[in-house]
């Protein structure tokens, strides 16, 4: 059903279909009892979000008619706010779960990736927990034991084969559980965020995996919040917004789509009720605003004027090792930076009860002429994330003539630093050196 | 755009393909009862094996007497029931040493509340799996019975030493035992699947499962023979499976001072009738409830 112009590169993709999704549903239903448990959390947090729109009370469509189709060798993109049905898309057609109405059909040896290291225990040695884990992954003993050397090579942790994984580092044992997930060799595979764990440089490897799968013809259905990832290695994507399939097309096209439509917030967001219900029980976020240097609210600022980032929010219950963030997305999904209220302690701090507002001071003269998005995330550093609004906030920086630039001088790149230079006359330099020798 | 067909939520069949041996699964809402599931269960054969052997491999971990804690524990249970019922109350065994007479009852029982318990709490105690990855449910249990085998060895083979030391003639009644295994082994899946089921939704189930099990215990013949059992009153200790086993087992092993003659076949064969059932509805309750665990756990 969506045939929309591929890319260059994909036209060879004759391929036949190989998933085929044809009006799925899934429906929950919001009982006291499904709410009780934590674990439901997962699935349901982000779904709660449409309790009130559509649907009968008590229940919600996390996937509302879903339909499309992927042919062999595709790499497909799934873009969409948190608790639009992504992730209860992969569930589905991963089997986890059953879909409520609608059928879906997959040829080929599926794999899903929904979590890296699903299944390690603690108590196990690295080498037993890649047989364990590859079983669980659903490769054969056989399999694995061909791919052993690879795989530990892979996570770098040849020296601690045979330590429990309790004694690793969190990043040995997030490189150890990607290792063995890269290795698998499905004809299908359904890969949900798992690349948002690990250090920077092995993201980057990671990325680049995926990349080689990717290449090597097989079929890949990927989730992620990192829109420049898709953008790199997904020519087509799908945005999924509230159950429902938003559009499809080209990922460049449908990145821009979807930023589009998020930042409508412009400078100032508050979180409606939908919102709310999704947010921890622990902490609400009650606004989010952009603030000129003056303290007046705006979502447009000159290249070399400062502004801040404000979130005020509420901690229902004394909490500890609380962190507030924000990340800056140019629009074409290349996350510019980063910054945590924690930053100049390196770690969060305990609240008690109470409302709260960070501040954030960000200079002038750091980012060039374009639009930025701002995604604003709360948590709890290794422990839990407790809120997160992709693109809440979206502002444009505006090209000025002052500060040493001339209007209409543009520069490449997402930054705009002003940086010191130096100029001395060298010949000059040079004429003394030869009349002092 | 429902299919009309009953066909179970995820079938996976071959096909035949050109370029690749590719299989064709279908999702779709189950509609009727779900099947067994058994070709998809030796497919995941060796997942199987690998969950059993975390459990064995994870459970004495740590401890400083590891494995020896397997034998260990039917043993300091023999000791305290040897004092307290054998020397104290006195129990009748019908002339067998009081400890072999309750070490012979303690091993399957110890297999029994093991396996039960473990398959009963196993799907909670999996749920980062089940809700993160595809396999069928079934494998969970069935590896809850199987690594509680290896206890059971470990504890069989210290009844043996034991009867050897107590000089006890073994007779050919022992052929009889792997089918009263096979019983305990039964009753365990059978009562844990319904356990591990409602367990997904109602959480009751783990602060149950140890209160069942104690109530359990006395109400089978493990520290007293079914013998201190009216006669007439038999049939209905034999509703429970355990009684058939438990009595079973002193019977293939002390059969010189038995407790369960030939004569009780019938109520053995109830018992075993009754294990069965709760076995083939448990399964039943198990995979038409199997499409909710992954939301509800």
């Amino acid at each position: 059903m969506i045939s929309e112009p591929k890319e260059p590169g994909l036209t060879q993709l004759t391929g036949e279909t190989v998933v085929r999704v044809e009006r799925l549903s899934k429906v929950y239903r919001i009982g006291a009892t499904q709410l009780r448990h934590n674990t439901l959390r997962d699935a349901l947090v982000s779904t709660l979000k449409r309790t009130g729109k559509g649907g009968n009370s008590g229940t919600l469509r996390a996937l509302d008619n879903v339909s499309f189709e992927v042919r062999r060798g595709e790499v497909v993109g799934l873009i969409g706010r948190n608790g639009a049905g992504k992730s209860t898309l992969l569930k589905v057609l991963s089997r986890i779960t059953e879909p409520t109405e609608g059928r879906a059909e997959i040829r080929g040896r599926v794999a899903s990736l929904l979590e890296v290291g699903t299944g390690f225990h603690p108590e196990l040695t690295g080498r037993e927990n890649i047989y364990l884990n590859g079983a669980i992954l659903g490769m054969r003993r056989t399999e694995i034991a061909a791919k052993f050397d690879e795989i530990v090579e892979f996570a770098e942790i040849e020296r601690f084969l045979d330590t429990p994984v309790k004694r690793y580092s969190s990043g040995m044992y997030v490189r150890l559980a990607f290792a063995v997930a890269a290795h698998l060799e499905p004809e299908i595979l359904l890969v949900d965020e798992v690349l948002a764990v690990g250090d920077a440089a092995f993201q980057d490897r990671c990325l680049g995996k995926m990349g080689d799968v990717a290449r090597s013809g097989r079929t890949v259905l990927f989730v992620s919040h990192n829109l420049g990832a898709i953008k790199r290695l997904c020519p087509r994507s799908i945005w999924v917004d509230s159950g429902r399939i938003a559009r499809i097309g080209t990922s460049g096209d449908i990145i821009g789509a979807y930023l589009d439509s998020a930042g409508s917030h412009g400078g100032s967001w508050q979180p409606n009720d939908e919102s709310h219900d999704a947010q921890a029980r622990s902490v609400t976020v009650c606004a989010m605003n952009m603030l000129t240097k003056a303290g007046s609210r705006a979502s447009r600022f000159q290249m070399d004027e400062s502004f801040s980032i404000e979130v005020a929010y509420s901690v229902l219950s004394s909490l500890e090792n609380l962190r507030v963030g924000f990340t800056i997305t140019a629009d074409d999904g290349t996350v510019v930076f980063e910054s945590k209220d924690t930053d100049p302690a390196d770690y969060g701090r305990s609240y008690a009860a109470g409302n709260y507002t960070a501040r954030c001071h960000v200079p002038g003269n750091l980012l060039n002429a374009g639009r930025y998005y701002v995604t604003l995330i709360v948590d709890r550093p290794h422990q839990e994330l407790l809120f997160r609004r992709d693109q809440a906030l979206s502002f444009a920086i505006q090209a000025t003539d002052g500060a040493g630039l001339r209007a209409g001088d543009t520069r490449l790149g997402l930054v705009r630093p002003i940086l010191e230079w130096s100029c001395e006359d060298t010949l000059e330099e040079a004429r003394q050196q030869n009349a002092d020798s | 755009m429902l299919r009309t067909s009953d066909r179970a939520a995820a079938v996976t069949t071959s096909v035949e393909r050109p370029r690749t041996a590719a299989s064709l699964t279908i999702i779709e809402p189950t509609r009727g009862i779900a099947s067994l599931q058994l070709r998809a269960l030796w497919e995941y054969r060796e997942l199987l094996g690998f969950l059993a052997w975390r459990d064995i491999k994870v459970r004495y971990k740590q401890t400083a007497l590891g494995i020896a804690w397997i034998a260990l524990q039917p043993l300091l249970s023999t000791v305290v029931f040897t004092l307290v019922f054998g020397v104290l109350l006195e129990v009748p065994t019908n002339g067998a040493p009081y400890a072999l007479f309750s070490l012979a009852a303690l091993v399957p029982w110890h297999y029994f509340a093991g396996s039960l318990s473990r398959v009963g709490t196993g799907l909670v105690s999996s749920s980062n799996l089940i809700t993160k990855v595809y396999f069928p449910r079934l494998v969970i249990p069935l590896s809850g019975v199987l690594s509680t085998l290896v206890d059971f060895a470990v504890g069989f083979a210290v009844l043996l030493i034991l009867v050897f030391v107590y000089r006890v003639p073994l007779t050919p009644n022992v052929l009889w035992l792997p089918l009263f295994l096979l019983l305990a082994i039964v009753a365990a899946l059978g009562f844990g699947l319904w356990l591990a089921a409602l367990n997904v939704k109602y959480r009751d189930v783990n602060y149950l499962i140890p209160f069942l099990l104690q109530l359990w215990m006395y109400a089978t013949p493990v520290v007293y023979g079914a013998t201190l059992i009216p006669e007439e009153m038999r049939w209905l200790m034999a509703l429970n499976p355990m009684t058939a086993v438990v009595e079973g087992f002193r019977w293939c092993l002390l059969s010189g001072t038995m407790l369960v003659a030939p004569s009780s076949a019938p109520l053995v064969l109830l018992s075993a009738g009754i294990s069965l059932t709760v076995l083939v509805t448990g399964i039943v309750f198990f995979r038409n409830t199997e499409k909710t665990f992954a939301d509800l756990v």
